[in-house]
């Protein structure tokens, strides 16, 4: 007898693969078709499911202007890994790296006055 | 059990190695081998609920361990506790939310009636004036063991469920309701007070 092709366990795995998701989609079908009738209602359909009706549209927008907020943030947030360990080794710093500490600071804190002076910090953005 | 199959042909054939089952009782052993309840408690009996979920008493070894938040993925709401007015909407709508088959279980003298706070102007005289109640565990709070009484119940319930034929489950059968409509706030109660197609309080004979 002829040995099998080996293309022939291809088929055999295709035919598997095939089988695999089909047969339960078909008897899910099947189930749905002549047991349990889908008895579908406006609350089941609904999206949200927490029990409260959803006021409004899904899609809110956020103001780009955010962006600029956390990106204020993010300095200053660095500026605090710094600070502490200045603020840890402040006793013992010569005078050269206090100066330079405090230009540091005082660059941010320019940083802050243009930011706000741009109204960068105001919600709604007038000017 | 399966009307298909005589009792005793079972029991022999059962003897000689030869299991014989029918759909029906393949698909209600399963379906009562898996609750899954809603996760969500109202008062003091949702602190009892989650005793008979945690290790002790182990809801577990019911299959019923799987409490999910979601009433997209729960076959059966534990009604635990006190319901107000305030939360009777929510309570049907997550009821109406959840895919059938579904169950409800009201658990304590407040879900059934309205416990202690029967007098209250504020708290709704039992859940089964909208959501059609299982099983009815009294007690104030019902103990662990109540609960795992009343899933018990539940699952003989289940159990017995018919699959075909004339006294099919009502969850099988598309004319039958699988919402219920949901209260509004009126101005001094719900509106209405109870579902009128639901609610059937006992007429009180007075001799």
């Amino acid at each position: 007898m002829e040995a099998p092709s080996p293309y022939f366990f291809l088929v055999i795995l295709c035919g598997v693969a095939l089988i695999f998701p089909l047969g339960p989609l078909a008897l899910a079908w099947m189930w749905r078709r002549f047991v349990q009738p889908p008895r579908p209602g406006p609350a089941k359909n609904a999206t949200y499911e927490c029990g409260i009706e959803s006021l409004g549209e899904a899609r809110v927008q956020f103001q780009s202007q955010y962006y600029l907020y956390c990106i204020i943030f993010l300095i200053f947030d660095v500026e605090a890994i710094f600070l502490i360990p200045f603020a840890v080794a402040f006793t013992g710093l010569p005078v050269g790296a206090f100066i330079a500490m405090l230009v540091f600071v005082l660059l941010l804190m320019e940083g802050l006055v243009w930011a706000w002076s741009k109204g960068c910090l105001d919600w709604a953005r007038t000017r | 059990m399966s009307e298909g199959v005589d009792e005793g042909l079972r029991s022999e054939l059962q003897k000689q190695g030869i299991w014989v089952t029918s759909t029906q009782e393949l698909y209600n052993w399963s379906r009562r081998n898996s609750i899954w309840p809603l996760q969500f408690g109202l008062a003091c009996c949702a602190i009892e609920m989650i005793a008979t979920a945690a290790s002790k008493y182990d809801l577990a070894r019911f299959g019923g361990e799987v409490f999910r938040p979601s009433p997209r993925q729960a076959d059966l709401m534990i009604v635990a506790g006190t319901v107000t007015k305030k939360m009777a909407p929510q309570i049907v709508r997550l009821y109406n939310q959840m895919p059938d088959p579904k169950y409800v279980i009201s658990m304590g003298a407040c879900a059934i009636s309205g416990g202690p706070f029967k007098q209250g102007y504020n708290v709704l005289k039992g859940v089964d004036r909208f959501i059609p109640v299982d099983v009815y565990i009294p007690g104030c709070p019902p103990r662990p063991e109540a609960l795992l009484h009343a899933f018990m119940e539940l699952q003989r319930k289940i159990d017995g469920q018919k699959l075909t034929g004339a006294g099919k489950s009502d969850h099988l059968d598309a004319s039958k309701p699988s919402e219920f409509p949901v209260p509004a706030f009126g101005a001094h109660d719900l509106e209405p007070p109870s579902n009128p197609d639901l609610f059937h309080p006992p007429e009180f004979q007075r001799s």
